[in-house]
């Protein structure tokens, strides 16, 4: 077991050694910008779908990695406002005759009541009880899109129209491929300053000792809170673009399954690590796509795999920080 | 006589029937050393529990700067100017030296996540004025390197004092620390006397402890208070509570009696 875990030390450790080093990082920086730049005119159509995908589960990946690898709260119903932000926009779009700019500060607004209404009561409580209730909310949220006239049943909302920014309108899936490019790197740089600031540290705080950082003076509660709602916009904004993207939604694009595939990404890369986060974001996707000649096999095998790195790299795939030392 | 900073009058709490301390008075004097000593189980911690929040008096009041602390949160007494240490350090783990001491600063400083996402000025020069005020207070306590290195890997002494710099941050008006000399040597112990002093005379903080170590509490402290299950039975300056015959027999009865609820 020892051994398997160095042999991912020794493929990812340099790798994490290279985020240590300024002139290295800004040089990996620099190619890995580059290639998402190529990657279109590399591997073709059908790719820059998939990776569009991808890159929208990095969004969700950090967002959720706020609250569950940040604040140390287990969120088993984060689909809830991602299908929050994605609805939003079908609704004040179809019905409300908004476009899409005015519409996303509805779709944040109503993800950040939808993280108060269910965090405020809960997140004073012990950890467990978070999971069991962000459950329920994941499910009240699609049942809810289910049944209601206005978000279109079971057969979801379609014809959701795409955005245009300065008259050009966003459009083709290369469009979008870019369009995903940016609110990734918008994604990991917010999560970068938060993650080293006032509030990012007190996360950590109370995560590792509750009554400790309260004894520092640190509201736990409302700590807590902070990172909920942050991670409920994250969804929220990711949830928008992907309503625009695909131009048709429905509730079972929310499922209890969507909730464990992000929630996956953020354990399986490494809690709290965002390179190690947006790794296992990628995995998440590309992993089944890689393994498609399988056949049926495929989910089997993606499955087997998923397992054996949880066994022998139980903290993520991503170096710890003392490890990359 | 100085004026009090912080009164306690006629707390009492208790666990269903069981009762931990019965109408306890106490008070610290502004600019003062006091010490709280007893057998194990006295209700010492418990005592700095319901000081700080952590547990809820059934009675009593606890008066502090001119504000009743009772019913307030751990986190809303620390604001008041109370900071405190515990009994088995409690660092945060996986995290520097400098990171820890920071947190104490977290309650004297505002910038939310909007100005962190924007690196706003303001936001900047709060940050560097942390970092600053965190190095200045480990510098205090005697910690002048490693400030980088995993707190919790560090030397058990080592580990108090970032404690204690830890508290410090906090900028309280009253330090309480219980038993700060548990697990030091000798060296330690006269350095741990020197820092209290220097803490009361430089930065102006009262201090209350609780300790053990009698040798230790009778150099520092100005007074003595003493506590057996739960009812103050002796207070006044060291000498008298050295001689006091109740505080003998309380320290000579406790053989047989374990530990409970100071763990």
């Amino acid at each position: 077991m020892g051994e398997k875990s160095v042999v991912a030390a020794r493929l990812f450790g340099p790798l994490a050694g290279l985020m240590e080093n300024r002139p290295a990082r800004w040089t990996a920086t620099a190619a890995l910008l580059v290639l998402m730049a190529v990657a279109p005119m590399i591997f073709g159509s059908y790719a820059t779908v998939i990776l569009t995908n991808a890159l929208l589960y990095v969004v969700l990946a950090l967002g959720l990695n706020v609250v569950v690898g940040y604040a140390g709260l287990l969120d088993l119903g984060y689909a809830a406002f991602f299908a929050v932000g994605a609805y939003t926009i079908g609704v004040l779009t179809l019905d409300f005759g908004l476009n899409f700019w005015m519409s996303l500060p509805f779709a944040v607004l109503a993800a950040a009541i939808a993280g108060v209404i269910i965090g405020g009561p809960t997140l004073g409580l012990r950890s467990d009880y978070l999971a069991i209730v962000t459950l329920g909310f994941g499910e009240i949220v699609r049942f809810s899109a289910r049944n209601l006239e206005i978000t279109g049943k079971a057969s979801g909302l379609s014809g959701i129209q795409q955005p245009s920014i300065f008259g050009y309108e966003i459009a083709s899936s290369l469009d979008f491929y870019y369009t995903f490019c940016i609110l990734a790197i918008i994604a990991v740089i917010v999560s970068f300053r938060l993650a080293n600031s006032r509030l990012g540290r007190a996360w950590l705080y109370v995560r590792h000792d509750e009554d400790a950082a309260e004894a520092m003076g640190i509201d736990r509660v409302r700590v807590k809170l902070a990172a909920y709602v942050i991670g409920a916009i994250y969804g929220a904004i990711g949830g928008a673009f992907f309503a625009v993207n695909l131009g048709a939604i429905s509730p079972e694009s929310f499922s209890f399954t969507q909730s464990v595939l992000i929630l996956m990404a953020v354990i399986l890369g490494g809690m709290g690590k965002i390179p190690g986060v947006i790794l296992g974001a990628f995995i998440v996707i590309l992993g089944p796509e890689l393994l498609r000649d399988l056949g049926p096999l495929r989910l089997l095998v993606f499955a087997v795999g998923l397992l054996l790195i949880m066994l022998f790299r139980p903290s993520g795939i991503w170096p710890g920080r003392s490890a990359a030392k | 006589m100085k004026k009090p900073l912080l009164t306690l009058t006629g707390i009492g709490l208790s666990f269903g029937a069981y009762t931990v301390l019965e109408d306890a008075n106490f008070s610290v004097p502004e600019g003062a050393v006091v010490s709280l000593i007893g057998p194990n189980g006295a209700g010492k911690t418990s005592l700095f529990n319901c000081i700080t929040g952590f547990y809820r008096p059934n009675k009593g009041s606890i008066m502090f700067d001119g504000q009743e602390l009772m019913r307030l949160k751990p986190h809303h007494v620390t604001r008041a100017g109370i900071a405190r240490t515990f009994q088995n350090v409690r660092l945060f783990q996986q995290m520097t030296v400098l990171e820890n001491v920071m947190s104490g600063m977290h309650c004297r400083t505002r910038s939310g996540a909007i100005a962190a996402i924007l690196r706003t000025p303001r936001q900047r020069a709060e940050e560097a004025e942390i970092r600053d005020f965190s190095m200045e207070c480990l510098q205090f306590v005697g910690v002048t390197d490693d400030y980088n290195r995993e707190a919790t890997t560090l030397a058990y002494g080592h580990q108090r004092r970032i404690e204690i710099a830890r508290a410090l941050a906090t900028k309280p008006k009253l330090l309480l620390l219980d038993e700060p000399a548990a697990g030091l040597n000798a060296g330690e112990k006269q350095e741990l006397i020197e820092l209290i002093q220097r803490i009361r005379d430089e930065r102006g903080i009262s201090v209350m402890l609780i300790e053990h170590d009698t040798g230790l509490v009778m150099k520092v402290s100005e007074r003595i208070s003493v506590l057996d299950h739960g009812v103050k039975i002796a207070e006044g300056p060291p000498k008298e509570i050295q001689a006091n015959p109740k505080v003998i027999e309380a320290y000579l009865g406790q053989e047989g009696e374990e530990a409970d609820l100071d763990d």
